[in-house]
Formats: structure tokens, C-alpha cells, sequence
């Protein structure tokens, strides 16, 4: 089925009967898209009970263990300081997740905000908005986030906010040409002649109909968010030891690498990579689903 | 523009600092209490009791004259501490952007002109390895490449121009190499594209020689996309070089950022933020400048589609 030859009755039920059944929608993305949807879903539930299925407390140091390798209870060994690496892996899966989780929904939601806005208003408010977001575009997310740590003091807050507002300008950027699209179309201007007021224009229609690409493009922004978040706290700057963390692991355990014991800073290496190739693979499937669908 | 946006951001960079809790007295002297007379000579210095904007316009002045102020960890001019450190940043950018655009470009075209099993192999690498961070890349490879196989040193910059290359060199591979699967990707779907239009068609019923077609007919057209992809990931690259900088303990400008922000070393830390947008913002000058000299069509000053 192409989707660029369906009629307007055909693709308006399509987008209802996506909308309606969301669990139909992933599954039209393949086997890959399922399995990263999978991974996702493991992911998200160790962020919520990573820390009650640890298996030993992931604080606690006992030197004398120090990079010893795995044993029987301990399937990942111990890290630098004798803590059981699988234990802070369950337990770090928490703020690893929530920070990149925070960082999306900030940047969607004021993105989508000033998309939605800038497309309906158009001129003077749309140049203002523009230009505006052009500026932030001079500031690479990372950089941001170092002066937003270096200003406020470092930890997760700071930088996912300062993340945040770099991801902005990508988010509008992209949102604004689907809003101006669906701004045009016919139903919009049967709704204001009827009277309907513009927020609820744009709340009830306008947004739920860009949903797709409004998920798509959250799904790519997450994997984004790891690696940037997980790149500040493993320049010491984001979530602060010894609380578990997949940046501050690599971190911690990076002598291990000179000495040989590689494992602990590799397992939490490996946790990020597999959770921002499924964000990556699902985003691409979705946002390729979501631009056919708009054709 | 582009001297409107520099603008803005050094300013949202000294408002940033400026609204930084602390009293700058106490973070001058090291949290000493001082004698009213040293305080008000350092009030005076610093212009700690002009107006907001006096001070902005004494601190911009300053940078563009080439005085970004003093560290006070270090007790050194910012200037001098950038100035010492910039090369082995722009070394290792330069590098790595050398690794993106050779390797990056080339395996996009390739696997975009030979379907086939060269073009699955890239794909499914290039998938995994665009997810892939600069500082677990970074580990894996002083575990490969240093620490195993003893090919590379893993840590520090070297001395003289060779040994720094060498010292360079998994430092680069870092930084590039999720950069460099993006581009490849982009590459190869926007030449794959461009080669299935029905001018090449046209081309190749006329029996126009394969060199020819791929130069003129399908890379030609393809450059702006790749262009733009290559500007942006090469750009992107300034800053996560903080990232590779401090897994490798290279004595540049982002690892100095990263110690200055720990530390609350502030004028370090707008000094290095201003020199790093700066170099973001003329990357992209360059790119746009970039889609005039591919693309006749362009005209400066209107913006490449």
C-alpha cells in the first residue's frame, strides 16, 4: 500500500485508526522496530525497579574486592571500589533514563508550543520566534549544558534543562513546517468558521493530528539525550558519585582499563549503546511511517 | 547575521555567569576575608559595582582586544591559557573532520553506487555505530588499540609533530566515528537517490562513460545534501571534543572548560564558551558559503535549501 495514492477519506481513516490503536501503528514497523520497542520497554522498567531487583546494595565499598572479576552471585564482578557492578547497573538504569526522559518532555513541549504558535499567528510572531531559535542555534547542546553545570553547580537539573532548551530549536524547526501544512488544510478553516476558538483548534486537532511526528521525532530526541546526558556525568559534571550512573561508571572504572579490568566500564558502555540504538532504530522507522503518512 | 548571533551569545554567555550565585569577592580571594581597601581595589578592577551592561561592555570590549580576563585558579591570562591549549582542539577537530569526510563520504558513496552486499555490510555497521558515544568509543579503543595491541599511546598529547599525530589518532577515531556513520548514511541515501533520477537515466541510454555520470550527473547534484550533513555533525563535533579531550587526558580547550566549570573558574569558562561558539558559528558560515560554490543557483545571502 503506498500511501502517497490514498484518497483524503482513506488517509483520514488511517490516522484515526492509528490514533485509536497505537500497538497497530508499532507493529507496522517490522520486526526491527518491535524489538528496539522491546529493548525500550526493559529499559524503562529497570529505571522504574532497577534499584528493588538489585541484587546487593550497589553502594556498598568493600576495597579488598576491588576489580575482582565475576563470580558465582556476582555475574559482572566488582568495580574500583569493591561494589557490585550488576547492582549499580540496575540501580544507575534510573537516572540514566529519568534525565534524557526530562529532557524530552521540556523540549517537546516548548517546542511544539512555539511551533504550534509561530505556524498559527505566521508574521510578526513567527520572524520573532524564528530568529530567535536561530540564535540558540549558535549553542551545541553540550556546551550549554557545561556553562548551565559551571553557572548553577553541577547535577542532573542543570543540565537537563540547559539540553533541553538546545534541543528546542530542532524540535520547532521540524514541527513548524507540519503545523504551517496542517494549518492549511480544509478542516481548519470549516472549525474557525463554525467559531471554534484557536486553542481549541490547535489542542484538540491541529496537535493530535501532527502526533505521529510529534512521537517520532521524541523517540529520536531521546537517544540524543542519553548520549549527551551520559557524556556530562561522565565529565563529572551530571549526576555525582557515588550514585549510580551509567556515564559516571565509564567514568569511575576508566583506570580499570589501563589495568586490565575492563568489564565494569565496558558493561555500562554496552547499557547506553543498546538503549540509543533502539531509540535510533524506532525513531527512523516511526518518523519514516509518520512522513508517509503526511504525503 | 552572523555578527548578530555572535553577538547574542556573548551576551547570553557573560548573562549566564553574571547571575551565577556567589559573591565574586570571595571566590577571588579563595573565601579569605580581606581588608576593605583590597576589596575596594577589587571592585574596582573587576567593575563589580558598575551597572549590568557597563560590565558586558567592558568584558566584550576586553574579548575583542584579546583579554578575556584572568584565571583565578591558575592566577594566568585567559588568553594565554587558550592561546596555549587551542591547537591540540583544533588539531583533533581538524582530524577527525579529515576521517569523517574521507571515510565517511567515500563509504556512503560506495555503498550508494553498489547495491549489494558492500551496501547491506555498511549498513548494519553504520547503524550500530551512530549510536555509539565519543567517550565509549573512546574506551574501547585505549582497550584495543592501546592497552591490548599496544599500537597507539592512550593517554596525553606527545611532543613534536609526529608523536603528536600518533597521540592524536584514537582520540580522532572517538570523535569521529559516530559522526562518520551518520554521514555515510545520509551520503548513501542521497546518492542512491540522485542515481535512480531520470536525467541519469537519460545519461546512461546516451552511453555517457560511468567516471562521467557519477562526477558530473549524480555527485554533482548530490552535494548540497552531503555538505550540509558533513557542516553539521564537523560543527557538533567542537563541542563533544570536551568528552574525548578528558578520556584521553588531552591538554585542550574542552577538558580545560571541564575543569574550569568544576572548579567555578568563570572567567575561564565564558573565555572557552565564547572562543567555542564562535568556531560553531563559523563552521556553518563556512557550509553556507560552501552551497554558493557547489550550487550556481545559490545566491549569497538567500539560504541553500
Amino acid at each position: 500500500m503506498s500511501a502517497a495514492t490514498l484518497t483524503p477519506q482513506k488517509r483520514g481513516q488511517a490516522v484515526l485508526a492509528a490514533r485509536a490503536r497505537p500497538l497497530g501503528q508499532l507493529r507496522a514497523t517490522g520486526p526491527a522496530g518491535i524489538a528496539a520497542a522491546c529493548a525500550i520497554a526493559a529499559a524503562t522498567f529497570l529505571a522504574v525497579f532497577g534499584a528493588v531487583l538489585a541484587p546487593y546494595n550497589g553502594n556498598l565499598a568493600d576495597l579488598s574486592l576491588a576489580w575482582v572479576g565475576p563470580t558465582g552471585g556476582h555475574l559482572l564482578g566488582f568495580d574500583f571500589q569493591g561494589r557490585d557492578v550488576l547492582s549499580r547497573l540496575l540501580a544507575g538504569a534510573r537516572t540514566s533514563m529519568l534525565g534524557p526522559f526530562a529532557v524530552v518532555l521540556m523540549s517537546m513541549t516548548a517546542g511544539t508550543v512555539l511551533a504550534v504558535t509561530s505556524a498559527w499567528r505566521r508574521g510578526l510572531t513567527d520572524s520573532v520566534v524564528s530568529s530567535g531559535l536561530d540564535i540558540l542555534f549558535a549553542f551545541p547542546g553540550i556546551l550549554l549544558a557545561v556553562l548551565a553545570t559551571a553557572v548553577f553547580g553541577p547535577g542532573l537539573t542543570a543540565a537537563s534543562i540547559a539540553l533541553a532548551i538546545a534541543y528546542m530549536p530542532y524540535v520547532a524547526r521540524v514541527l513548524r513546517g507540519a503545523a504551517l501544512k496542517e494549518r492549511s488544510q480544509p478542516y481548519v478553516a470549516a472549525l474557525e468558521v463554525q467559531g471554534a476558538p484557536a486553542t481549541v483548534i490547535c489542542l484538540r486537532h491541529l496537535v493530535p493530528n501532527m502526533m505521529p511526528l510529534i512521537v517520532a521525532q521524541a523517540t529520536i530526541m531521546f537517544g540524543w539525550a542519553m548520549v549527551d546526558l551520559a557524556a556530562i556525568s561522565f565529565l563529572g559534571l551530571g549526576v555525582q558519585p557515588p550514585s549510580p550512573n551509567w556515564g559516571v561508571m565509564i567514568s569511575e572504572n576508566q583506570t580499570g582499563i589501563m589495568q586490565g579490568y575492563p568489564l565494569p566500564a565496558l558493561a555500562a558502555g554496552i547499557c547506553i549503546v543498546v538503549v540509543v540504538i533502539a531509540f535510533n532504530i524506532l525513531g527512523e522507522r516511526l518518523f519514516a511511517r509518520a512522513e508517509a503518512e503526511r504525503a | 547575521m552572523l555578527a548578530a548571533s555572535l553577538l547574542i551569545a556573548s551576551f547570553v554567555i557573560f548573562a549566564a555567569v553574571y547571575l551565577a550565585p556567589g559573591n565574586p569577592i570571595s571566590a577571588l580571594s579563595g573565601g579569605r576575608s580581606l581588608p576593605a581597601s583590597s576589596v575596594a581595589l577589587l571592585e574596582q578592577r573587576y567593575h563589580l559595582n558598575d551597572p549590568f551592561f557597563v560590565r558586558y561592555w567592558y568584558w566584550l570590549d576586553g574579548a575583542l582586544h584579546g583579554n578575556l580576563g584572568i584565571s583565578i585558579t591558575l592566577r594566568e591570562d585567559v588568553s594565554t591559557l587558550i592561546a596555549s591549549r587551542i591547537w591540540t582542539t583544533a588539531g583533533l577537530v581538524l582530524y577527525a573532520s579529515l576521517l569523517i569526510v574521507v571515510f565517511g563520504i567515500g563509504l556512503g558513496i560506495l555503498s550508494g553506487l553498489r547495491p549489494g552486499l558492500v551496501d547491506t555490510g555498511t549498513l548494519m555497521v553504520t547503524a550500530f555505530s551512530a549510536a555509539i558515544p565519543a567517550f565509549v568509543a573512546a574506551i574501547v579503543l585505549i582497550l584495543l588499540f592501546a592497552v591490548r595491541l599496544r599500537w597507539f599511546p592512550a593517554l596525553g598529547n606527545g611532543t613534536g609533530f609526529l608523536d603528536n599525530v600518533r597521540h592524536l589518532t584514537l582520540p580522532a577515531v572517538a570523535l569521529a566515528v559516530s559522526s562518520l556513520a551518520i554521514v555515510a548514511r545520509v551520503t548513501r541515501a542521497t546518492v542512491r537517490e540522485e542515481a535512480g533520477r531520470e536525467h541519469v537515466q537519460t545519461a546512461v541510454s546516451r552511453g555517457i562513460p560511468a567516471r562521467q555520470l557519477i562526477r558530473r550527473h549524480v555527485l554533482r547534484n548530490a552535494a548540497i545534501p552531503i555538505t550540509t550533513i558533513t557542516g553539521i555533525t564537523i560543527a557538533s563535533l567542537i563541542a563533544v571534543a570536551a568528552v574525548v579531550e578528558t578520556a584521553f587526558s588531552l591538554n585542550g580547550l574542552g577538558a580545560y572548560l571541564v575543569q574550569a566549570a568544576e572548579s567555578k573558574d568563570l572567567a575561564v569558562v565564558q573565555g572557552i564558551s565564547l572562543v567555542l561558539v564562535t568556531a560553531f558559528v563559523m563552521v556553518n558560515l563556512i557550509v553556507d558559503l560552501l552551497y554558493a560554490v557547489l550550487d550556481p543557483r545559490v545566491t549569497l545571502g538567500s539560504r541553500a535549501q
